[in-house]
């Protein structure tokens, strides 16, 4: 069934045409490559003919097992007591290593453990960075996401009004849009300096000295958690920006007809300006999980994903073992299953936040 | 009159076009584009010499930044674009002669005879690269700093041992007139990591990878002697002993000199300015000797031929020229770089005999190792790095060294064998 695009429709067709190209040669083609790519063992420089390997590459990545580490028993079958008054464990490496009796376990590590009686339930990976990436993504994503949605809410609220000088404010609050995020990063890293950088410095002088420097970048207990609050502190102008179109596009009447009726400024807030923004605020939802996912630059300028891997994350895996360590089919393969669960979110959270009618 | 001269101009054109057609054109990538000291002059120097000391080949030089240079070269070898002389870094050599980047040098080997082990690039027989310098490391301190903690001061012939140099660490920790006792450079990421450190693990009795096969880790990296290694590096962070991954760059650069540190594992880059604040005092010594001998890393950048060059025999030609003495004396003049040669190093300002820093010609000479020469050593220098960090950020060091060593099987057997 013919209909008006295919007919007669040559100048549409013209015009669309260089899009559809560069889409097509940028977008769409790469893609399809990577996806090839992550099922062979694709080198970024080798005299070896490519293989096709099938899906080795994510059975390296995804595969996990389960064990259980018995305790080490005397010869009257007591748990061995070690001096420091913990359960003694034969070590994990002699059921990993070259032990024909568990081949499941071969090539695996520890990811995580927990006690369970006087044994230890041991969850194994075939490949810890990558899960610890996948982890630190995650955890990237479910923190910036809302919060930095809503700092950049309570923002545009805060200048949508009229007073003199508020563009100070809101040129002030976008600047760091504007400024390259490798610059950013570097500049975050003398903030964050261990010792007398200038966190450290401010804390001591508000405490009056009560507060211990501490090395924000090279703890893995603070590490992902300063990046995080960089990334929020550096994205947050640009959704502002987008909250206050959002917010200037709901009619001053509604307000004035709120107000008439007794509305105080909370009550206005939740039935009027929230309903308003309904849109926008799917908008920046997705647009922001979206880029938390791509985060990188910030890892390779500020920690390389060290330390411990506690700021490991995708992308940063992605290129570091593509280009990094020649093997583009790991780095494609991590891109695809980025995808995968990119788009898996979205297609989830356009579900969650349709129109109900 | 306007005519006239476009036809001169014309004319004038035409020639310097027939002149240039008698030549045929060499291009020439370098890695030293932007750099700090006068390498990239002494490079354009070398070129213009070469191109009006013959009338056969013109070289055209291009410089990159250091950072940029190996994408650009991998890029350039994926769209068949590469230059006719490359430079390159020693030990990614093997993997670019294995990648077809470059193909054998095929010069007379009496030119390199004296040459400085580390400074001639060998992959599967063949010479492939040859450089006009090395560099060595060593640990920096001051004769007074060892005098004053009664410390023996080692020679090349006997290095610390192990237990002495923990000792040493211990008693200069122990006094508290220090930020760190040794500073190991832990600012420097990247290629520092294995170039530095991976001796120690030698002197350990370990390697990056079994050198006799090339195909393994196994038993070398995670073996008894890599893990009694990583227990000892592990230990130098953990007893405060040396400043950890956190290290501030710019603390790395001047800490010795500033009293911050008492000693620095540092390169002979960084030994002029030593020299100029202690003279007499500063001590450049060897490596401690951990029961394997004392040893150094060694190979820097050097020229090679690149694998698609039609025009080998200029490239040959070229850097036949580039490795007489001369250059060799200029580039360490102008670099501070240890020159490939005794009789060159004779000429120079520093390693002339009881020239500051001729120790380092020495130490190059008597101790220096190569990384693994191996297509493979790309991947397993990172791999190594990221062993090493982890372990000094208390990593648990069995299992690091056992993941550091499926890493690199893995990619060994992926890569059927790296062609050994």
């Amino acid at each position: 069934m013919a209909t008006r695009i295919d007919q007669s429709n040559k100048a549409g067709w013209l015009m669309a045409g260089p899009g559809i190209f560069l889409m097509t040669a940028f977008i769409i083609v790469p893609f399809f490559l990577a996806f090839a790519f992550s099922l062979t063992n694709q080198r970024l420089a080798s005299p070896n003919a490519t293989e096709y390997v099938g899906f080795d590459n994510y059975r390296g990545l995804l595969g996990v097992a389960v064990f259980t580490l018995e305790p080490e028993r005397d010869d009257a079958g007591e748990v061995v007591i070690d001096d420091d008054g913990e359960i003694s464990y034969p070590r994990l490496r002699n059921f990993t290593r070259n032990n024909p009796d568990y081949p499941n376990l071969a090539g695996k590590r520890e990811w995580f453990s927990w006690q369970w009686g006087d044994d230890r339930i041991v969850i194994l990976a075939a490949d810890v960075v990558f899960m610890k990436a996948l982890i630190n993504t995650f955890t990237f994503v479910f923190v910036v996401a809302p919060v930095q949605a809503a700092v950049a809410l309570g923002l545009a609220l805060l200048i949508n009004q009229k007073m003199r000088g508020i563009s100070i404010f809101r040129a002030l609050y976008f600047m760091p849009v504007v400024v390259s995020i490798v610059v950013v990063s570097l500049l975050w890293r003398f903030i964050y300096a261990p010792g007398d950088g200038l966190l450290n410095n401010l804390l001591g002088f508000f405490s009056f000295g009560a507060f211990d420097p501490r090395d924000w970048l090279g703890n893995p207990n603070t590490a992902l958690g300063s990046i995080m609050a960089m990334s929020i502190w550096q994205g947050v102008g640009f959704h502002m920006v987008i909250w206050l179109s959002g917010l200037q596009t709901i009619s001053p009447t509604l307000y004035e007809a709120a107000s008439i009726e007794g509305a105080n400024k909370r009550q206005q807030f939740r039935y009027v300006t929230w309903p308003g923004l309904r849109n926008t605020a799917v908008l920046i939802l997705i647009v922001i999980t979206m880029q938390a996912f791509a985060l990188f630059a910030q890892i390779d300028v500020m920690t390389n994903g060290g330390p411990l891997d506690s700021t490991q994350v995708l992308v940063f895996q992605a290129v570091e073992r593509g280009y990094g360590k020649q093997d583009i089919s790991g780095g494609s393969t991590i891109s695809v299953l980025l995808f995968v669960i990119v788009l898996s979110i979205s297609l989830i959270q356009r579900y969650l936040t349709r129109e109900k009618n | 009159m306007k005519h006239i001269l476009k036809t001169t101009v014309a004319i004038g054109a035409m020639l310097v076009s027939t002149t240039a057609m008698a030549q045929t054109e060499l291009s020439l990538w370098y890695h030293g584009a932007g750099s700090a000291n006068a390498e990239e002059a002494l490079v354009n120097q070398l070129v213009e010499d070469f191109n009006a000391s013959q009338s056969d080949w013109n070289v055209v030089l291009e410089t990159f930044p250091q950072l940029a240079y190996n994408d650009a070269v991998g890029a350039a070898a994926l769209a068949g674009e590469l230059p006719d002389i490359l430079d390159v870094d020693g030990p990614i050599m093997p993997n670019w002669a294995w990648a077809n980047y470059m193909q054998p040098l095929g010069i007379d080997e009496a030119l390199i005879a004296d040459f400085l082990p580390g400074t001639i690039g060998r992959w599967d027989g063949e010479v492939y690269s040859v450089g006009l310098w090395d560099a060595a490391v060593a640990i920096m301190t001051r004769r007074s700093t060892l005098e004053k903690y009664d410390i023996r001061v080692p020679t090349i012939a006997e290095p610390w041992t192990g237990d002495e140099f923990n000792a040493a660490l211990e008693v200069i920790a122990a006094s508290g007139d220090f930020d760190y006792p040794l500073d190991l450079g832990m600012a420097w990421t990247g290629e520092w990591y294995p170039y530095a450190f991976s001796p120690f693990l030698q002197s350990f009795g370990g390697d990056i990878v079994d050198r006799s096969t090339y195909q393994s880790a196994e038993g070398v990296l995670n073996g008894d002697e890599a893990i009694a290694f990583g227990e000892w590096w592990q230990g130098l962070f953990e007893n405060n002993l040396a400043p950890g991954t956190s290290q501030d760059a710019a603390v790395r650069e001047t800490g010795l000199l500033e009293g911050n540190y008492a000693m620095a594992w540092n390169g002979n880059w960084a030994a002029l300015p030593v020299v100029e604040k202690f003279g007499d005092d500063a001590l450049f010594l060897p490596a401690p000797d951990f029961g394997n001998g004392s040893t150094i890393g060694a190979a820097s950048w050097q020229f090679g031929i690149s694998g698609t060059s039609e025009n080998s025999d200029g490239a040959r030609e070229f850097i036949e020229f580039a490795i007489q003495q001369k250059y060799l004396s200029a580039f360490s003049d102008g670099t501070g770089l240890v020159p490939s040669t005794k009789a060159a190093a004779a000429e120079t300002a520093n390693y002339q005999p009881g020239g500051p820093l001729e120790v380092f010609f020495d130490l190059s000479e008597a101790q220096a190792l190569v990384r693994p020469v191996t297509p493979g050593y790309v991947v397993s220098a990172k791999v190594f790095e990221k062993a090493l960090s982890d372990i000094a950020n208390g990593a648990d060091v069995a299992d690091t060294l056992d993941a550091a060593v499926d890493e690199i099987n893995e990619d060994i057997e992926r890569n059927s064998g790296y062609g050994h």
